[in-house]
Formats: C-alpha cells, structure tokens, sequence
C-alpha cells in the first residue's frame, strides 16, 4: 500500500508549488492511474514515490514505513519503474539490460541468467533472439518492452510507469498496454501509471486521479468519474474519449 | 653527396637513443596527464563551480609558448629540490627528466579535462536518469554507465594530448632532457639540415603512428570491437618496448657529464673536452644544447660536471656586476667568486674571446666610412640592427648604448645562423656578431672598434662543477686546453662546421683541435 500524505514540491522557495498537498492511497494490487495535462506535477509525484525527488513538505509511506527512513538506493532496487524515453544503456545488451537490477542486488551468476530468460520471454522479447541485441538496433516498441523487462527483473511489488507507451504507435501502444495490464494483474503488482490519455486511463485503471496545477482534484473508478465528475474540468477530460468516439462512429457509420 | 650521407648516417646512430628518450618522456607525461585529468575532470563534472576553474586553468597552461614553460621548470625544480634537501634531507635532479616531465604533463591535461567534462556532461539525461531509477549509487552510475558512454570522447581527447606531447617533446633538449628534439636544436645550430629534418620527421612519425593507433582504439571502443582495440593496444606496446628496450643497454654508469650550449663553437669544445677526460680514462655523458641561463644553475648544483662558459656572462648574469676593471682582473675577481661563493672550479681560460662585436658588411662599412660604434652613432637612428635572442635585454648592451648613445630604428632577434644571412641580404645593417665566429672572416664582415672600452671581455672559461672542483684526475686531464685554443684558431674551426660546402661535423673539428694542442704541447 502506497500512501501519499500532504506531499507538496516546490522548486521555488516561494514560487508556485509543482505538487500542493496530495493525499492518495493505493493498494496492494491497484492500478491506479494520475491523469492531467502537461506539467500538471504527475511525474514530480511518481519521482517522490522512488525518492528520485524529495518532497518540500508531506510524507510518503509503503506499507506504513515512511520511506525517509529507507534508503534510496535501496528503495530504488525494489521499485520498478518505466520511462517514455526507456532509457536502456546503449552500451549493454538487451539481456545485459535486463539484468542489471540483479546485478546491482548481487545475485548468483546462475540466478541472473535464469531469470533474465524468463523475464524477457514474460514480456514477449524471446530471450533467444533478444538477449544478445544492442537497444539501438530494436524497435521502439521492442525497447520499451526491453525496459519494462528490466524494471520487472528484480521482481518489485511496486511498478512506476511514466507514461510508458506514449511515444509509440497505436497499435503497438495498444497491445503493449494490454499485454501490461495482464502482467499486472498475473504477478500481483501495485501499479501508478503517469498518462495524459484518458483514453488509456479508462482501459487500463481501476482508479483514476485527474490533477490539474499540482493538486489532485478528483480520484474514483473510470465509471464514477464518467457519472460524478467534480467540475467542469473533469467533465471535460473524462468526455473527451466519448466525443472521439462519436465522431469515429459517425465517420465509419456505412452509408 | 657523401657528406649528406654521412650525416644521415650518423642522425641513423643516434636514433635508439633519442627515440628511446622521447617515447618514455612522452609516456610518462601521457600517463601522469590522464591520471591527474581524469579525475579531476570527473570531479569537476560533478561540481559545476569547479568546471570553469578547472578548465580555464588548463586553457592558460595551454597559451603558454613550449620552451618557455619548459625553461620554467627548470628554475621551480631547483627551488624545490633545495627544499627537500633543507626540510627533509634528499634532493632530486632539476634537469633533464623531471622539468621536461612536468611541463609536458600539464600541456597534456588540457585535451583530456575538456573532452572528459563535455562528453560526461553530453550523456542523454533520460540514461542518466535510468541509472539512478534501477538503483545504481552514484559511483556505480559513473562506472558502469557514465565512463564507459564518453569513453570514446575521453579517448579523443588523450588521442589530441599524446599528438600534442609528442611534437612539444622536441622542446625539451634545452632542459637538458635528450629527445628527438636533439637533432632539430643541433642541426639548426650547425646548419645541418639533414639532422634537423631527421628530427622532424621521426616526430611526425612517430606522433602519426600513435595517432593512429590510439584512432583505431576509439574505433573499437565506438564500434565494441575487441579486436580493434586488442590490435591498437598492441601496436602501442610495440612502439613503447621496441624504442625503450634499447635505454636498458646504454644504462648510465658513474661518469663526468660535459654540457654545452646550443652553438657550435660549444659543440666542438664539448666534443674536445669528452676527448679529453676520456683519454684520461673517465666514462662521459653529454648534455647538449643547454640554454645559458639553465647551464650555469645546472653546473652549480652538479648536474653537469663541466662547460665552457665567457668571462663576460658571468661577470654580469651570476656576478650581477656593472663595472668593467679590465681583462685580466676581471678573470682574477671571476675566478675567485666562482670558488668562494659557488664552490665551483676554475680549469682555465682557453685562450680566445668570443665577445659581442658589432659586425657590418665591409662594403657598407666603407662607403659610410664607419670604422668604430663613435662613427655608428650618427647613421644608427636609420639603420636596422640584428641580434641573437640575448643581446637587448643584457646589461652590456644598455651600457654600450648609453656610452655611444646608440639607438636603431629597427631591433631584429635571430638565431645566430639567419643573422649573418640578414645582414648579407641587406635586411639588417649591422649585427652583433660574435668575435670567435667563422663567418667574420669567411663573409669579410667589418667589426667596428669599440674605443671607449663599453663591451666587457668574453674570455672562454672552463668551470668544473662543486662536486668534482677538486678532482684532480679530472684537472690534470683538463690542464692541457689551459690557453691552448688562440682566436684564430677557433674561427677556423667554426668555419669548418658553419660553412655551406663541405661541412664538417663537431666532433671531426675536434679531434683536430685535439691533435694540435697535443703536438703544441710536446
């Protein structure tokens, strides 16, 4: 369970705040997505969970410890996390990256292998073919693939994601984050995932946190969101994927 | 062209030496340049306020001319050594190895700080963050992620440092250190130009070949290729055994080391006193082409053992002295502070001067009907003068200045080869030739009298350094050159070497030299 109390982030010591006073809590198991547009402080909010940013002010605790008092490094080690821009090491291989958290960890040669093996395959990246490829001769879905590989090597309960599939193409995007949801859901993981397509955040979450201006102004399940929106904002964000639609649907409508 | 021939032949002999030198000099400079860079780049990428610093201070390192920075080392080297032997007992070498060592390793630091800095801070921000989110700390980070992304740029950087410590390597022969450079300071002294295109060249090739080689290593590091890099570091272990192997062999034993300064006057005289000592069974060194500031510090503190040096220079450089009390006094005051204050040996003077001496064409001389600097005077302000690299700034030169109340509109400094071209193709009026040089007679050049007696004697002086002052094995096989060597005769030898046909080398005119004074002597 993740718990954000009155997390707030100035860059500014008197400027205007990038996150105010978010309270959120996840739970074991929830896929939970923040929604708002660019700059709206849902990656500042990911970055404190894994204390790649520290908070001005506010807590953020996993299972109850406040993770102040938990080292960085190691909080990173058991936290995966995902980029748009993936970030693999060029200079290492595909299997090379996957494996790097282990490596850090300091598992066994043999424990390494195996599970490098396996993580690639859970990802659909066939070991066999992939784990000797360097990044830059992959496609963009095929590193990203790479990267969620690596972030799940190690095995983390939590998963970060930031705004994973927003630089590839539909199709792509779509069967990556269909293929993600399962993984969710068959290894039992906690997942926050940064977006700013409604649409995805519809799909894939069971819960959605729409921010606007570093606060978050509503969290509820797709359905209560659509019914119950809080404002004009959020009813504007939330209809957006329906307007689509219906204009979709009267594009393809057969003559 | 035999004579050619034979000079390569003997710029051939000399090369296992000079090279061996040169590549172990370079070495080490590369290697304590990288060590004392890298992390100081490293560090200083990490700390923004240190990256100017840090850089900026290279970059003045860098304006700084070759053999100035060479020749500053020298002088820093003694100050510390006297030091170290005051504070903790022990005293090191200022000349040679250590001065040419420390300014080429500085010159080295500014390619790698800079391409160091840049290529860590040029790493894609989105790896960097990666790293820190897979939980890297920050030295795993550096070494497994940042290091080895901007090794390629680092490694350009240490390529541009050793092409750069190559080819100002061949500065260090002044410093007393030899290199290829032996061959350029010698061959231009000499005019031999075979020795100094020899010298050159080997530099060039040298530096191309590791260019190259550390090239094909960038190659394999951008391209991930074991074999380029297993091939270049291979071809650079060969170039580094082949050329030092041969310096285990000539391992220096205990000997007399003689030094000169770079004219050929001294190489010949340096070549007869080797003859010398040798006759009288001692191992020698040379140290050749030592610049004359340098030599006199080196003599005192015994890194050289013996040199021939002018009454003159000393009398105003090391004496600081300004009055003129005469020839053989002045000689007499010389001797006596040399053993008093220095603890250095007096072996004798030689028997020439080689004084400064005002020189013109004779037919220039003659239709202005100047016969001494009183008939100079009038026509200087319209006249153009060329010196050697010295004379203006010395104290004898304001002092005959202010006794004839010369002023020249123009001041020309040449190496003392192309000044007595200048003077010939009309591009100077007058020179300050040297009095014991060949080419006054050679060229029919006029020197002018100085009657008022405002240029000091340059008597040619043997000095023993402190350690071996009292050696009598080594006076007793000097004593022979004691007034031995009349002016006339040394012009002559001069012209044997600086003459544009059939040149001889230094140390034929010495043998020479040698065989004369031994049938004087019987």
């Amino acid at each position: 369970m993740i718990t954000l109390s009155k997390l707030t982030k100035r860059y500014q010591p008197y400027g205007k705040p990038a996150v105010l006073d978010v309270d959120l809590t996840v739970d074991c198991g929830e896929f939970v997505a923040l929604i708002g547009p660019s700059g709206c402080g849902k990656t500042t909010i990911l970055s404190m969970i894994n204390r790649l940013i520290e908070p001005s002010s506010g807590v953020v605790a996993i299972d109850g410890t406040n993770i102040r008092q938990v080292d960085p490094v190691a909080l990173r080690r058991g936290i995966g996390f995902v980029f748009q821009d993936v970030g693999l090491f060029p200079h290492l291989t595909i299997g090379e990256n996957a494996a790097i958290t282990l490596k850090l960890i300091g598992r066994a040669k043999r424990e390494i292998r195996d599970r490098t093996r396996e993580v690639l395959d859970l990802v659909r990246l066939p070991a066999a073919s992939f784990q000797d490829r360097y990044p830059a001769t992959l496609s963009g879905g095929q590193r990203q693939r790479a990267g969620l590989a690596r972030a799940l090597a190690a095995k983390p309960r939590i998963m970060l994601m930031d705004e994973p599939f927003g630089a590839l193409d539909p199709l792509i995007r779509d069967e990556l984050a269909g293929d993600y949801r399962n993984l969710h859901d068959s290894l039992g993981l906690t997942t926050i995932l940064v977006t700013h397509d409604m649409t995805e955040a519809i799909l894939l979450a069971d819960r959605i946190a729409v921010m606007k201006e570093g606060e978050v102004l509503q969290v509820a399940p797709p359905k209560e969101l659509i019914a119950n929106p809080v404002n004009d904002f959020v009813a504007q964000l939330i209809e957006s994927p329906r307007r689509r639609a219906n204009a979709l649907a009267a594009v393809m409508r057969p003559q | 062209m035999s004579g050619d021939q034979e000079s390569f032949a003997a710029a051939w002999a000399q090369l296992p030496e000079n090279l061996g030198w040169h590549v172990l000099l370079s070495l080490t400079a590369i290697a304590l340049g990288v060590a004392i860079s890298l992390p100081l780049a490293i560090f200083s990428a990490r700390t923004p306020y240190l990256r100017r610093p840090a850089l900026a201070f290279a970059s003045i390192v860098q304006t700084i001319p070759g053999l100035a920075m060479l020749a500053l080392f020298y002088p820093i080297l003694l100050g510390l050594s006297a030091f170290t032997k005051a504070r903790f007992g022990f005293g090191f070498p200022a000349l040679g190895f250590l001065p040419a060592l420390a300014a080429l390793t500085l010159y080295s630091m500014l390619p790698v700080l800079r391409n160091t800095i840049t290529g860590l801070a040029g790493l894609d921000r989105a790896i960097l963050l990666a790293a820190r989110a897979v939980g890297m700390t920050r030295s795993q980070s550096l070494l497994s992620v940042e290091l080895p992304l901007a090794a390629p740029v680092i490694l350009a950087g240490i390529r541009t440092a050793a092409v750069w410590v190559i080819g100002t390597a061949t500065l260090s022969t002044p410093v007393g250190q030899t290199s290829l450079g032996n061959y350029i300071f010698t061959g231009l002294q000499t005019e031999n130009w075979i020795f100094v295109l020899f010298g050159c060249v080997a530099a060039a090739l040298l530096a191309l070949a590791v260019d190259r080689l550390l090239g094909l290593a960038e190659d394999g590091l951008a391209r991930r290729s074991g074999v380029r890099l297993a091939a270049s570091a291979l071809g650079l272990s060969l170039i580094v055994v082949a050329s030092i192997y041969p310096l285990s062999h000539a391992a220096e034993k205990a000997s007399i080391v003689v030094g000169t300064k770079s004219f050929d006057e001294q190489y010949i005289l340096g070549s007869l006193i080797e003859r010398r000592l040798k006759n009288a069974g001692f191992a020698t060194t040379r140290r050749d082409g030592l610049g004359s500031t340098v030599i006199f510090d080196a003599l005192s503190h015994n890194d050289i053992d013996v040199y021939v040096d002018y009454s003159g220079t000393i009398w105003f450089d090391d004496m600081k002295r300004r009055d003129l009390p005469g020839r053989s006094e002045l000689l007499k005051q010389m001797a006596r502070w040399l053993k008093n204050e220095k603890q250095i040996g007096f072996a004798g003077a030689l028997g020439f001067e080689n004084a400064y001496a005002f020189a013109m064409t004779s037919e220039k001389a003659k239709a202005l009907h100047i016969r001494t600097l009183s008939d100079l005077a009038s026509y200087a302000p319209r006249m153009k003068i060329g010196g050697d690299f010295e004379i203006f700034s010395r104290p004898e030169w304001r002092s005959v200045a202010r006794a004839y109340g010369l002023s020249f509109s123009i001041e020309r400094q040449y190496q003392p080869t192309f000044m007595y071209r200048a003077l010939l193709s009309g591009d100077v009026d007058v020179i300050t030739a040297f009095s014991s040089d060949g080419r006054i007679a050679q060229y029919g050049l006029t020197l002018l009298g100085d009657p008022r007696g405002a240029l000091p004697p340059y008597d040619a002086v043997l000095l023993v350094s402190p350690a071996h002052a009292a050696d009598q094995r080594v006076l007793r096989a000097l004593k022979p050159l004691d007034d031995a060597i009349s002016l006339n005769v040394m012009q002559h030898a001069n012209l044997e070497v600086d003459r544009d046909r059939d040149k001889r080398s230094p140390d034929e005119v010495a043998s020479e030299l040698d065989a004369m004074i031994a049938s004087d002597r019987r």
